[in-house]
């Protein structure tokens, strides 16, 4: 029950993306495509669940001084073997993804909760908590690809529904696209939760 | 003048903040009041161009002739960490006052995603040491003036009455997004 609720707080209530605003230049660099954010939000997640498991294995040991670059080591091993075995089996999504798989680094989201949860609970639940935060992630990230990909494209997770040549809206899948739709869903989803707050009232 | 096009082309026409879409998180923290962002946006340039050096060396002089390049995120991200550390101690001892307005920013800086980014594209893009040191340079006066202009903007918005659900990130998002519409005028200069 404990570990259920480690799991859905990710999900809503400490949304890394929607709730807590952090990590976000991924969310607006790898949204093009619903695909795109996807694998994104799958390689973090696969990162926040080990380092989350190692460093609360480790959080006896590290000294507490020189946690945060302990932490960090711990976070790049991981991101490292992402990107290598990315290169090496998905070499077309690794080289869209490009920058932003070792960049995942400093993502503040995994620090965040290396830094919140990790450091002080157990393994078990830190593995949850890691696991309820990305998969919290990943659905930011598909929700935004594919609002993005459906606008500018006329498609979703590479489907198309429009003729060919029809006209969409190619700013979409540019820079401003990505800044105003994250700024609109922001909205939404800050109603939602007021919605809520006054509901449980 | 490839060095002046390397500056350009880092400061306007691939603003790491508002094309590159690197630096996210302190460009919205940041940026409510102006004097706060040219602090911030100037600490990061300095990190940066010094972060440009010392990671160039590591890069062609250490990793590459030893056959390492797999440690790179892993170096950088070290050098980037102690280069901060330094740099506060630095500015603790020489001007406490300095110290004090940056605060909390200054730590803050070694999760700056645009430093790591600007230097691993920069080993991506075989840059030599002065195109990298430019590079830097031209990614943290990016960085500054993205932040500077956008904390221009949400000062003036203070008293306007925006809906209750945009206010705070979702208004700062649409103002980006707009910034950023201005800043793709800029493609095609360099």
């Amino acid at each position: 029950m404990r570990l259920w609720k480690d799991f859905v707080n990710g999900l809503w209530s400490e949304n890394p993306t929607f709730r807590l605003n952090i990590g976000l230049c991924p969310v607006l660099a790898v949204t093009t495509t619903a695909i795109d954010g996807l694998s994104m939000g799958l390689a973090t997640t696969f990162v926040l669940i080990c380092s989350s498991a190692l460093i609360s294995l480790l959080k006896k040991i590290i000294p507490d001084k020189v946690r945060i670059p302990a932490y960090i080591i711990v976070i790049a091993t991981f991101v490292t073997i992402v990107d290598l075995v990315m290169h090496a089996y998905l070499p077309d999504i690794h080289s869209v993804l490009g920058l932003f798989i070792p960049l995942i680094v400093v993502n503040c989201t995994v620090l965040g909760r290396a830094e919140a949860f990790a450091a002080k609970n157990g393994v078990l639940r830190s593995t949850v908590d890691g696991l309820g935060s990305g998969v919290g992630f990943t659905w930011a990230l598909v929700l935004l690809g594919s609002l993005r990909e459906i606008l500018g494209k006329g498609s979703l997770f590479g489907m198309s529904f429009v003729q060919d040549g029809a006209t969409t809206l190619g700013v979409m899948g540019l820079p401003p696209g990505a800044f105003i739709t994250l700024g609109i869903l922001m909205a939404v989803m800050n109603m939602v939760a007021a919605r809520q707050k006054k509901r449980a009232s | 003048m490839t060095l002046f096009t390397i500056l350009l082309s880092a400061i306007l026409v691939n603003n790491f903040v508002l094309v590159r879409f690197l630096g996210i998180c302190p460009f919205m923290g940041v940026s409510k009041q102006v004097g706060s962002a040219i602090g911030m946006g100037l600490a990061t340039t300095f990190v940066m161009v010094v972060a440009a050096a010392l990671t160039w060396v590591i890069q062609w002089f250490i990793l590459e002739p030893f056959g390492l390049p797999f440690l790179q995120s892993m170096s950088f991200i070290l050098v980037i960490a102690a280069m901060v550390q330094l740099v506060e101690m630095f500015l603790h001892k020489t001007s406490p006052a300095l110290y004090r307005a940056m605060g909390i920013f200054l730590p803050l800086i070694t999760t700056n995603c645009a430093i790591l980014g600007f230097a691993i594209m920069a080993v991506q893009n075989s840059y030599n040491f002065i195109e990298t040191v430019i590079f830097g340079l031209g990614a943290g006066l990016g960085f500054t003036l993205a932040l500077v202009l956008m904390a221009g903007i949400r000062e003036d918005l203070e008293f306007a009455d925006i809906p209750k659900p945009l206010r705070g990130v979702g208004i700062a998002f649409i103002l980006a997004g707009l910034l950023s519409l201005a800043f793709g005028g800029f493609s095609g200069l360099v």
